[in-house]
């Protein structure tokens, strides 16, 4: 019962873009279309998946026993570098067309502060291996669901007429403040 | 005068956070009080004049290839020091900023600083613009905390501003308050002041 709770309350109650504000570079970045928003969607839940898992293990089987917890920074920091660079060269053999698509975000998942987010707070919260796989993909699956949902609404608003000051950002994130109110509703669910 | 230019660079023509939109998610976050946007600034500067200096010094002798590594590890160094100094000196920030100060390590206006022009740049001109990049990031957020403190909350540095009549506008400190301040900041800035220059 308590997974099911971690991974909802990832998911919806604190999604990780519009509750916490974790990756919001590549939420404004990579939302121009919901092709490309799901492609990097997936590539972060893989990430996420991983990165949680391994630097929960760097935590408990270095960090801890040799009792250096402030080195937890940067030794997060290398584990997802590394991880990231395995998840990119994996791309590139399997499936190119997503990784040309991706482009420069795809390195630049290294400093989505979702991830090394994810993995702070997967220690700070005291969580389990299991819980924290699940914590790791449940934030992943919200963050895919957000960009997924705010690059559909931008794919439409591209034919809107809106006030010259406000074209780029500044509309995307009155867009994302809008779609910030719809997930407030969720957060009496748990 | 090479050097003023790079320390007011940062602070109007290339803003981090209203010009180039760089570090959003501490942007948003940590701008609920203005005492808060004010430490995490503060922070940031810190972090970026070490960081900038350091990445200067050492880019004759980093090889090309692994320089990202390297840059990330150089500011993940100054970020946990940082760390620690606000955990010991002011646990009050520790508590209101929680993991957004280990998460300074992926602002991404520290590395770009570093990729674009500390890389480039001899030691003086590093540290102003790293002055002026982190100076223009603190002005940003007590802008954005001061706006959504004031009418979120009704107060600014905590002191009640408006009488007790006034009925706070709770969601501007929710998180949507911050994409809707943050979008309207930039609309506001391109209007006023890019328009001039």
């Amino acid at each position: 019962m308590k997974l099911i709770i971690i991974v909802l309350s990832a998911i919806f109650v604190n999604n990780f873009v519009l509750s916490r504000f974790l990756g919001i570079c590549p939420f404004l970045g990579v939302s121009k279309k919901v092709e490309t928003a799901l492609g990097m969607g997936i590539a972060v839940t893989f990430v996420m998946a991983l990165a949680s898992v391994m630097t929960w293990i760097v935590q408990i089987a270095i960090l801890v026993p040799l009792k250096i917890e402030y080195m937890q920074t940067i030794a997060f920091i290398l584990v997802i570098a590394g991880l990231v660079q395995f998840v990119e060269m994996v791309m590139k053999k399997t499936s190119p067309t997503l990784y040309q698509a991706l482009g420069v975000y795809l390195p630049l998942i290294t400093t989505n502060c979702a991830v090394l987010g994810v993995a702070i707070l997967n220690i700070e919260s005291k969580f389990n291996i299991m819980e924290t796989l699940l914590n790791g993909i449940g934030g992943a699956l919200g963050f895919t669901l957000a960009i997924v949902l705010f690059a559909g609404i931008r794919e439409r608003m591209e034919l809107a007429p809106y006030p010259k000051s406000l074209e780029g950002f500044p509309i995307a994130l009155i867009t994302a403040s809008l779609l910030s109110i719809a997930f407030l509703g969720f957060s009496g669910l748990l | 005068m090479k050097l003023w230019k790079d320390f007011s660079n940062g602070i109007i023509k290339e803003n981090p956070t209203f010009r180039l939109v760089l570090g959003t998610c501490p942007t948003m976050a940590v701008t609920t009080a203005v005492f808060n946007g004010l430490g995490m600034g503060i922070a940031v500067i810190a972090v970026l004049i070490c960081s900038n200096l350091i990445i200067s010094l050492i880019n004759k002798i980093v090889p090309n290839e692994v320089r990202i590594p390297i840059y990330v590890v150089v500011i993940a160094t100054f970020v946990s020091a940082v760390e620690m100094l606000i955990k010991a000196f002011s646990p009050a920030l520790d508590s209101a900023l929680g993991i957004f100060i280990p998460l300074i390590v992926v602002n991404c206006i520290i590395l770009a600083r570093a990729e674009s022009f500390a890389s480039k740049n001899p030691p003086l001109n590093s540290i102003m613009d790293g002055l002026g990049m982190g100076v223009g990031f603190t002005l940003a957020l007590v802008f954005m905390s001061g706006v959504r403190e004031l009418l979120g909350a009704g107060t600014f540095l905590n002191m009640p501003i408006f009488g007790a009549g006034f009925e706070p506008a709770l969601i501007l400190i929710l998180p949507p308050g911050g994409f809707l301040v943050y979008g309207l900041a930039i609309a506001l800035f391109n209007k006023l002041i890019v328009k001039k220059a």
